[in-house]
């Protein structure tokens, strides 16, 4: 093995889509680490989402020789909603690389990113990636970055993941300047877990950082946070396919399988150590906060045993959401769920259907509020349904989010719009060259969580990017609408909104509702109401005729087929009382048009 | 249950994939540009039947059924000559498929003799800006002239066909065309909601919102408007879209509904034997070097296990005026469909109610057997035929 000094860790970060795992490619190429015939683009997105999407949900780290050093290359994603893949794959490494699209600049998580790094206190390499497309701008974005992050403009590099120019000067930059890591071979082992993953033949697999000592396949190992035993069965490193070694010294990334089949025993954070030679616990990490909500029910609710292990075991590849049991009226056993946004809900219940077989529905999404209570006590509530009486509520307080936007200067006044009609505040206003502009509004949480993301894609022709983080709570004026279907009210179409929003909200969710849920065999009158009040109402007509009308000797097989899907078609519906409501109907606040 | 279908023996379906021209909500294997070819294609028709025959699978039709395709295209001669090739029952019903502009009197008096018992003519309605809209080629004059000769010539059964629900069909379109129509004094009515068809061009024009999708409330109204007159008119009803005098029922569609075995002639047509059903290759050039070959026509088939049979029984008794026994296990569903108006139940037996008819899709889902105790499982998937020689 290679000493300590020879070994470079790193992260690549950046904003979505400037093309880190492009990058990846090309390092993974420049170092023989796959074979050009399973050579594939974005060779690192492993999972079927991640393919399908086109980005990186997952952060991928990988061992490559590179001339006679060791790297540690850790891919990461760039959506703000996996900002906490980002920070645990920043504490394994020593060193970032910070990756900027030479067309279009410096953007909002290219800031959060770059700060978050500085923050773990690594050596950031920055580079400019996509000089081969016609609008790159180097010159201009290079001196972006100097005013903006303080980097030189003259240090930063320039490379093309696609076409590879610049990628072999990288590396050897980062060589360079990254320090390598530290730490005695002999010391007692600190060893932080900071990925797992539940295997359903190996149980869990484990990333590791080795800080000090040395982690030996065979050692009885303690899991200091849990105060659980366990034996190294096999521990190795991803270069990238999964190679065992026999022994991780400092500095070193690699996995462990230690046979833990209880996901609760291998949370990541976790500090492994030898039972023999105890070390002390690592700071670990801190939980990220989940900024919305949504229960997640099964279809069919024989599976709420199968979702609660399904949670369990996805949790320990992704501790970034939470959940809790939950019964809802009208969808039975589920469970609320916290995410750090709307992508990562949506990610999580198609993981869970995908990966555990699962049919679910999902209900609208809502932050969490705060109400004060008429007897001086507080509430906490993260299911709408659940806000305690108007007569008993004193006032409700919703959270707020400090907002970042870096636009083009021509799409300031839409966006300054925009927030305003979100009820938002404006912080601050700063040019950071002649045409880029950077707004920070305090906004309701509420109002980004349904579609601001898009609006402000759609606004500014996809060139305007946002980060946001949580600024504290403040005092609304909220109330619940309530939905009626069949006038039988359904717990989990309820949602908190601000009053003067109330009525259209109710219009349009009823509206989208009769769009949405298909016609029965009787009416079915949909109803927004506040308080008992109906504030709008809409009626899925009774449906009239469904029959094919010729049905003749060619024609039967063809009948009995429709038929069947039609059958498969309803079995994937929830039935409320004697309304058939399809999946889509629970998310469709989601949609809302405006 | 499904009366008047001979349970030992089979019906006969002749296809003939050929008109002038070609409507654009027609799905139908039909061909506009091959008339050269009816002569070649009425001898292989006829060579495949006398192997029917010879291999014992064919030894004496309940019904024979030829459909189009524009049955009047072939000349009345070749029609008389191909109807002899195939051995049928003393009392055997006998259709032709007819468009109003290619058939004429001598021509029927041909089918007439050749043992021809029932003439079905494609009217779909009498209205010009109907016809038009729906590319017909004919106008009402030439019905009139028709159902004349089908009087001069003595048929003993005959069938007009009616299309409702195209666009720009009005109430007072429809009320006309029920009025010219039901003065003919027709035994048999067919009269069909306007069905937009995957891969033709009315699905074409619907998807690039050239014409507006059939409305189903408006087809609902029309079909309800029309049975009411239809029934006053003494026809009485007996499948979702038929209607008939008492005893002008069709025996050879009754077969359909009731499951029972029938033989596939020519290209494109579909047949069924004891559980297995089959489709004869497609096209006419197919169909006559097949049988040249001396191979079986058919180009894939399915089985169809007991259980999904039942479950087709089911679906398509249910269409019928006859309808299915009370099914034991689903008192709750069933309560609910009569509470809905959809079904009644008398001497034991669910039948539609007109309501109901236009929700027989609903109605037949509600009284199927759940799949997981239908031991065929999902619907099998068409397999390629084998093709088998005759020895
Ligand atoms: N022309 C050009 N396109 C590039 C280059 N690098 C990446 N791309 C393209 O940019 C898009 C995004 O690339 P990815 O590598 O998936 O970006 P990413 O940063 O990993 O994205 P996330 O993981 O989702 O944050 C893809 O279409 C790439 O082909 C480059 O150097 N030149
Ligand atoms: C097999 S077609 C052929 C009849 C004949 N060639 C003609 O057009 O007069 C028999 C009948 O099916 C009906 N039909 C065909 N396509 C239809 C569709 N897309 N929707 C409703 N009825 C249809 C028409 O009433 C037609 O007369
Ligand atoms: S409806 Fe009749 S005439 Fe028109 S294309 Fe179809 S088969 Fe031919
Ligand atoms: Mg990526």
């Amino acid at each position: 093995m290679p000493p300590i000094e020879r070994f470079r860790s790193f992260s690549i970060i950046a904003h979505i889509d400037h093309g880190k795992s492009t990058l990846a490619d090309r390092i993974l190429e420049l170092c023989k680490a796959v074979d050009s015939r399973d050579m594939r683009a974005q060779y690192l997105d492993s999972m079927d989402l991640e393919r399908e999407r086109g980005i990186t949900i997952k952060a991928q780290n990988v061992r490559l020789d590179w001339k006679d050093h060791v790297l540690n290359l850790i891919d990461t994603p760039g959506h703000v909603d996996f900002g906490y893949e980002v920070s645990r794959s920043l504490a394994a490494c020593e060193g970032a690389l910070l990756l900027v699209d030479a067309s279009q600049g410096i953007e909002a998580q290219t800031l959060a990113n770059c700060y978050q790094a500085l923050e773990a206190d690594l050596t950031i390499v920055a580079a400019l990636n996509k000089i081969d497309l016609p609008a790159a701008e180097p010159d201009k974005r290079a001196e972006e970055i100097e005013r903006v992050l303080g980097i030189p403009a003259h240090e930063v590099l320039r490379i093309s993941a696609k076409t590879g120019e610049g990628v072999e000067a990288l590396l050897d930059a980062i060589v360079a300047q990254v320090p390598p890591p530290s730490g005695d071979p002999d010391a007692p082992l600190q060893a932080l877990m900071f990925d797992s993953v539940y295997d359903p033949y190996r149980g869990v697999v484990s990333s590791v950082r080795v800080f000090e000592g040395t982690l030996t396949s065979g050692a009885k190992l303690l899991y200091v946070n849990a105060g659980a035993n366990h034996d190294a069965e096999e521990i190795g490193v991803r270069r990238p396919g999964m190679t065992p070694v026999a022994a991780l010294g400092p500095g070193e990334v690699g996995y462990l399988i230690a046979g833990i089949k209880d996901v609760g025993e291998a949370r990541v954070g976790e500090t492994v150590t030898t039972a023999v030679k105890p070390g002390v616990a690592m700071p670990g990490y801190r939980e990220p906060k989940p900024m919305v909500f949504c229960g997640l029910y099964p279809v069919d609710g024989d599976e709420y045993a199968l979702l609660r292990e399904s949670l369990e075991k996805l949790r320990l590849n992704d501790s970034s959401f939470t959940y809790e049991p939950e019964t809802s009226g009208a969808l039975g056993f589920g469970f609320r769920c916290g995410f750090l946004g709307l992508l990562h809900m949506e990610i999580t219940r198609e993981r869970l259907e995908r990966e555990y077989r699962l049919s679910l529905v999902a209900t609208a999404p809502n932050v969490e509020y705060v109400a004060h209570l008429t007897n001086g006590g507080t509430e906490i509530v993260d299911n709408p349904s659940s806000l305690p009486p108007t007569n008993d509520t004193d006032f409700i307080e919703e959270p707020y989010t400090t907002v970042t936007m870096l636009t083009p200067t021509e799409y300031v006044g839409t966006l300054m719009e925009l927030c305003q009609q979100r009820r938002g505040e404006m912080g601050k206003m700063e040019y950071l060259s002649e045409e880029r502009v950077e707004l920070v509004y305090e906004l309701p949480l509420a109002e980004i969580v349904m579609d601001f993301f898009d609006q402000l894609k759609s606004r500014t022709k996809g060139y305007a990017s946002l980060d946001y983080e949580p600024s504290g709570y403040r005092r609304s004026n909220l109330v619940k609408v309530d939905v009626l279907l069949n006038s039988a009210p359904v717990d989990a179409f309820s949602a908190i909104v601000h009053r003067d929003k109330a009525y259209d909200y109710g219009r349009r969710m009823t509206q989208k509702l009769r769009e949405l849920i298909p016609r029965q065999l009787f009416d079915v009158p949909i109803q927004a109401a506040i308080s008992g009040r109906i504030i709008a109402r809409e009626t899925v007509k009774a449906k009239r005729k469904d029959v094919i009308a010729k049905c003749y000797g060619g024609d039967i097989s063809r009948k009995r087929k429709l038929l069947d899907r039609q059958k498969e078609g309803k079995k994937r519906m929830k039935q409320i009382g004697r309304v058939e409501v399809p999946q889509e109907a629970f998310v469709a606040a989601l949609t809302l048009d405006d | 249950m499904i009366p008047g279908v001979d349970p030992d023996r089979p019906g006969v379906y002749v296809h003939v994939p050929f008109c002038t021209h070609r409507c654009d909500y027609c799905a139908f294997t039909t061909f506009t540009d091959r008339g050269h070819l009816i002569g070649e294609y009425v001898d292989a028709c006829v060579t495949h039947v006398g192997r029917l025959v010879a291999s014992g699978r064919l030894v004496e039709a309940a019904t024979v059924y030829v459909g189009g395709g524009t049955p009047s295209l072939v000349p009345s001669a070749d029609l008389a000559r191909l109807l002899d090739a195939i051995p049928r029952a003393a009392d055997a019903e006998v259709t032709v498929e007819v468009n109003p502009d290619s058939v004429d009197g001598t021509a029927l008096a041909t089918y007439r003799s050749a043992g021809v018992t029932r003439v079905s003519v494609g009217v779909q309605s009498t209205r010009p800006t109907v016809l038009a809209a729906l590319g017909r080629t004919h106008d009402r004059d030439n019905v009139t002239r028709t159902v004349d000769a089908l009087h001069r010539v003595g048929l003993p059964s005959w069938n007009l066909d009616l299309i409702v629900g195209a666009a720009g069909e009005t109430d007072a379109d429809l009320d006309a065309t029920l009025d010219e129509v039901l003065a003919l004094e027709p035994p048999h009515l067919s009269v069909y909601g306007l069905m937009v068809e995957p891969g033709t061009p009315l699905a074409r024009r619907v998807a690039d919102g050239e014409v507006p999708a059939p409305d189903p409330d408006v087809q609902a109204d029309r079909y309800l408007v029309a049975d009411a007159r239809l029934t006053a008119a003494g026809l009485d009803w007996y499948e979702v879209s038929n209607w008939a005098r008492p005893g002008h029922e069709c025996r050879h569609n009754l077969g359909y509904w009731a499951g029972a075995d029938c033989l596939a002639v020519g290209a494109a047509a579909h047949g069924h034997l004891a559980g297995t059903r089959w489709v004869n290759v497609p096209t006419p050039e197919s169909y006559v070097r097949r049988v040249a070959d001396g191979l079986d026509p058919a180009a894939s088939s399915e089985t169809v296990g007991p259980a999904t049979r039942e479950r087709e029984r089911t679906g398509l008794a249910l269409r019928t005026r006859w309808g299915v026994p009370v099914p034991p296990d689903r008192t709750d569903r069933l309560a609910d469909l009569v509470g809905a108006g959809l079904v009644e139940v008398t001497d034991g037996r669910v039948v539609c109610t007109p309501a109901g008819r236009l929700l027989a899709s609903e109605v037949t889902l509600a009284l199927w057997p759940d799949a997981h105790d239908d031991p065929d499982g999902p619907s099998p998937a068409a397999r390629p035929g084998v093709g088998t020689r005759y020895h």
